[in-house]
């Protein structure tokens, strides 16, 4: 058997290869869940239920979605042009401090100028901090892999700080967490008796803006040309340090605003758990996505999706909910190896 | 008279790609202590024939015999079992690693807890002796020149026990001294039994060292003699189906100054002068040549003229105006187009489409980007009327340049330089790797540029071209450059002396003496 390169790849095989690689991962994965002594069908269909089974079930995994969206857009575009952002962790708990210290009641403005304040504030916070990582980067030459992902922990310990001292809300019953943001600052509920929010509306914007600005701007071809071969764009003249500061702000501030998410439409308040790792599960719906900003789309809902029934599968079947790590994983690595694959053409000989 | 012995037969090889038949029942046979040359333009056929062979590509029909056994499962390593050992054109070498290291590299693990590196070395330098393949095995492949490298290949193909040595297009990033030194070394190897295919566009190099030529030509073999029956001419007409002139250089008065460096020193990163006080001058209507073994500052010449590094001491004058801001851009918006010496890693965005490649330095032109908005119908129009005008085959704005031949990329090149009528030319190798036909189409271009007005600083280390094409010529040597000496003027001889360093003392002791 003989792999060969292809010339073309047709479309259906282009969006027909995540699709089995998934389906191989169910049938993987099937094993683990046997092992464990459930019942593979009955299991997989908790699962499925617990994704997308009920009004309710389909609303917790558009809210589990929604910051995985932004998250995953940080690292896509970031990763187009070769920077190596880690921290979308700390820049989501970046933007969930500044919603935090701007929404709570320092500035009040009617709401449909105060939910978009709190993004552009948080936006620029997580902007800003990856900012610092990039210019060590560019004008030093330090390893943004280090930089950005241990910042995460530097922001990380900066909220723990801040809730456990300064900003621990009084009324909380001595739990660590913030003032509750106000009233004006709260994103709207999108379908009631969910916790269903317009953050979704505002990552689903976000990603068809951002795919936007990928394929239809200069800005998207500076940081495509930087990422894909940055000796030819400096040649042709484009300003490489420019265009990946550019590019570090855009994917610190989406990553941020998936804290505004949280903050202001999920929690309604800081705490140090509004993030069960969105910043890092970000890059792995960022690669499953291949990087495309409207695929980071479907990307979140299958993972978001993915973790949600695991939860109510371990409920029902008691398999440990670990097995939504095993199954994102495994797709991450089947999804890229089909990808992979539909470039070659397999020959038997 | 003994049979001869055949060590390689190719037997009506098919390889298609999709509707392409990149290889239409091609035949042929190898003999022992022979030279084949497999002559070609790009897009013949030649590097996938090459690629069959090797193993990585599957034949769709047809089969090769080895030593008169049949390649069964096309794979590199059976074909390395039977002695196959290629040199591809683009080195396939770990730049961070030594010679040694290279070359027992995949033979051999290279952190083993106890490393025999000795019995290594010995064979090494054992075949190094026995081929006259000179390189230090301690040196780490990225200080190497090209010439080396190339050394360092064949010698990793021999020590893998190769009988049957494939060169693709060896010639194409040498100087003629290293080329003259390549053919010296298979002439030693064909004396101990090596066989040899030379896959070439260049006829001069072809008719000096090679037994037998096979001419394949868009996928089909179209001609195979042996050299004794072919002649220049009948090979040239037989790789493009036509005789195609060489296009003539017509003799113009200078024009206004153009380009103007006064004594510019730059060093490099370490602090080695990559420019030693070099001057020149550039006018309308001319051609300036620029000869040299590569490494000798040429790098550092380009890069300059092109924006990407600035002079540390010296200036560079535009039309009389001493330019203080060295910057791509700038240099574009200043009339001066830059044929970047490396296509692939300076010149394109390989998995740019051809139409986003165009405008890779004019993006930001009005009629090509608004607001930051990209104007893709522009682009796409602007694209099309390009492939039309530099008959760039098997483009379509869309497609990724990657998928490009090499001639097809440089013409992509060009086109994006000479859209913007620059007055300054800076064409650094730009035929190199380039055949016949596309060779002279970039020739013409150059001076129909000349013609139109423009100055052209032509860096090449083929002199033929140079020779046929450059008005003056200089020579690069250490960072120097020698005055220019009209073509009319110069030999090959004083030209061999300069770039050897002959003559250069003087200026050298010079420099010293101002440092």
């Amino acid at each position: 058997m003989q792999l060969e390169p292809r010339l073309h790849t047709p479309l259906w095989m282009t969006l027909g290869a995540p699709i089995i690689a998934v389906l191989f991962v169910l049938v993987l994965c099937g094993g683990l869940i046997s092992w464990a002594g459930a019942p593979l069908f009955e299991s997989y269909i908790a699962l499925f239920k617990g994704a997308f089974g009920s009004k309710f079930a389909i609303a917790e995994t558009l809210v589990r979605a929604t910051p995985l969206m932004l998250t995953g857009l940080a690292a896509a575009v970031a990763f187009r042009a070769k920077l190596w952002n880690i921290g979308g962790e700390g820049q989501l708990y970046m933007g969930a401090l500044a919603a935090t210290y701007f929404g709570t009641g320092l500035v009040t403005l009617p709401a449909p100028l105060m939910i978009p304040f709190l993004f552009f504030v948080g936006a620029l916070a997580g902007g800003f901090l990856l900012l610092v990582p990039t210019l060590l980067k560019t004008r030093l030459n330090v390893d943004e892999v280090v930089t950005t992902l241990l910042l995460n922990f530097i922001v990380l310990l900066l909220a723990n700080y801040l809730l456990f001292g300064p900003w621990k809300d009084p009324m909380a019953m001595g739990w660590p967490q913030g003032a509750p943001i106000i009233d004006e600052g709260i994103l709207p509920n999108l379908v009631a008796k969910t916790r269903l929010h317009g953050g979704l509306i505002f990552a689903v914007i976000a990603s068809v803006c951002v795919w936007i600005v990928m394929t239809k701007t200069k800005w998207g071809l500076e940081i495509r040309a930087v990422g894909l071969n940055p000796e030819a764009a400096r040649f042709g003249g484009i300003p490489i340090n420019k265009t990946i500061l550019r590019t570090a702000l855009i994917s610190g501030g989406l990553a941020a605003c998936a804290g505004v998410t949280e903050v202001a439409g999920t929690k309604e308040y800081l705490t140090l758990d509004i993030s069960p790792g969105f910043g890092y599960t970000g890059i792995a719906v960022a690669m499953l996505a291949g990087l495309n900003p409207l695929g980071v789309i479907v990307a979140a809902l299958f993972i978001a999706g993915i973790y949600n029934g695991a939860d109510s599968m371990s409920r029902a079947m008691d398999v440990s909910n670990y097995i939504a790590d095993v199954i994102t994983a495994a797709s991450l690595l089947m999804v890229m190896l089909a990808v992979m694959l539909t470039r070659m053409r397999i020959r038997f000989s | 008279m003994a049979e001869p012995e055949i060590v390689l037969r190719i037997n009506k090889i098919t390889k298609k790609f999709g509707n392409l038949v990149a290889n239409d029942a091609i035949s042929f046979s190898l003999e022992k202590g022979k030279v084949l040359s497999l002559l070609g333009e790009n897009g013949a056929g030649k590097t996938t024939l090459m690629n069959v062979i090797f193993g990585h590509y599957t034949a769709d029909e047809g089969f090769i015999e080895i030593n008169g056994q049949r390649l069964k499962a096309s794979n590199p390593a059976e074909a390395i079992a039977l002695g196959v050992g290629m040199v591809h054109q683009h080195f396939t070498l770990a730049d961070n690693l030594t010679v040694l290291e290279n070359i027992i590299l995949g033979t051999e693990a290279l952190w083993q807890w106890r490393q025999d590196k000795r019995t290594a070395r010995d064979r090494l330098e054992h075949l190094a002796k026995e081929y006259g393949l000179h390189v230090n095995p301690d040196s780490r492949v990225k200080s190497l020149t090209v010439g080396e490298k190339q050394r360092v290949e064949i010698l990793k193909a021999l020590y893998r026990g190769a009988k049957i040595l494939i060169l693709d297009e060896p010639t194409a990033v040498l100087t003629p001294q290293e080329a003259d030194q390549l053919f010296a070394t298979l002439r030693d190897m064909i004396a101990q039994g090596l066989s040899v295919i030379f896959i070439s566009h260049k006829l001069g190099e072809v008719m000096s060292i090679a037994d037998d030529v096979v001419v394949l030509r868009h996928g089909k073999l179209v001609a195979s003699f042996p050299i004794a029956e072919a002649s220049r001419e009948i090979i040239a007409e037989k790789m493009v189906g036509e005789v195609v002139p060489a296009p003539k250089r017509e003799i113009m008065a200078a024009g206004d100054l153009l380009l103007k460096l006064e004594n510019v020193q730059i060093k490099g990163t370490t602090g080695q002068p990559l420019l030693k006080d070099v001057s020149l001058n550039l006018s309308r209507h001319q051609i300036l040549g620029v000869a040299g073994v590569s490494g000798n500052g040429q790098k550092a010449l380009s890069d300059l003229i092109s924006g990407m590094i600035k002079p540390d001491e010296g200036s560079l004058s535009l039309k009389g105006t001493r330019v203080d801001h060295f910057d791509p851009r700038d240099m574009i918006a200043h009339g001066i187009g830059r044929v970047p010496e490396d296509r692939h890693t300076e010149g394109v965005v390989g998995d740019f489409s051809i139409k986003e490649n165009l405008v890779l330095e004019s993006y930001e032109e009005a009629r090509f980007s608004r607001w930051g908005w990209l104007q893709n119908n522009t682009i796409t129009d602007h694209a099309k009327r390009l492939i039309a005008a530099f008959d760039i085959r098997g483009a379509d704005p869309e497609t990724a340049i990657r998928g490009l031949s090499g001639g097809n990329m440089q013409k992509v090149i060009l086109a994006r330089v000479l859209d913007n009528n620059p007055e300054i030319i800076l064409a650094n190798q730009p035929t190199r790797g380039l055949d016949v036909g596309a060779a002279t189409f970039v020739h013409e271009k150059l001076f129909s540029a000349k013609a139109a007005g423009a100055g052209v600083l032509m860096i090449s280390e083929d002199l033929e071209e140079l020779l046929a094409v450059s008005d003056r010529i200089s020579v690069m040597y250490h960072g120097q450059i020698s005055e220019p000496i009209p073509v009319e003027d110069v030999t090959l001889q004083q030209l061999g002396l300069l770039m050897s360093g002959e003559g250069f003392h003087s200026s050298s002791r010079e420099s010293h003496h101002a440092a």
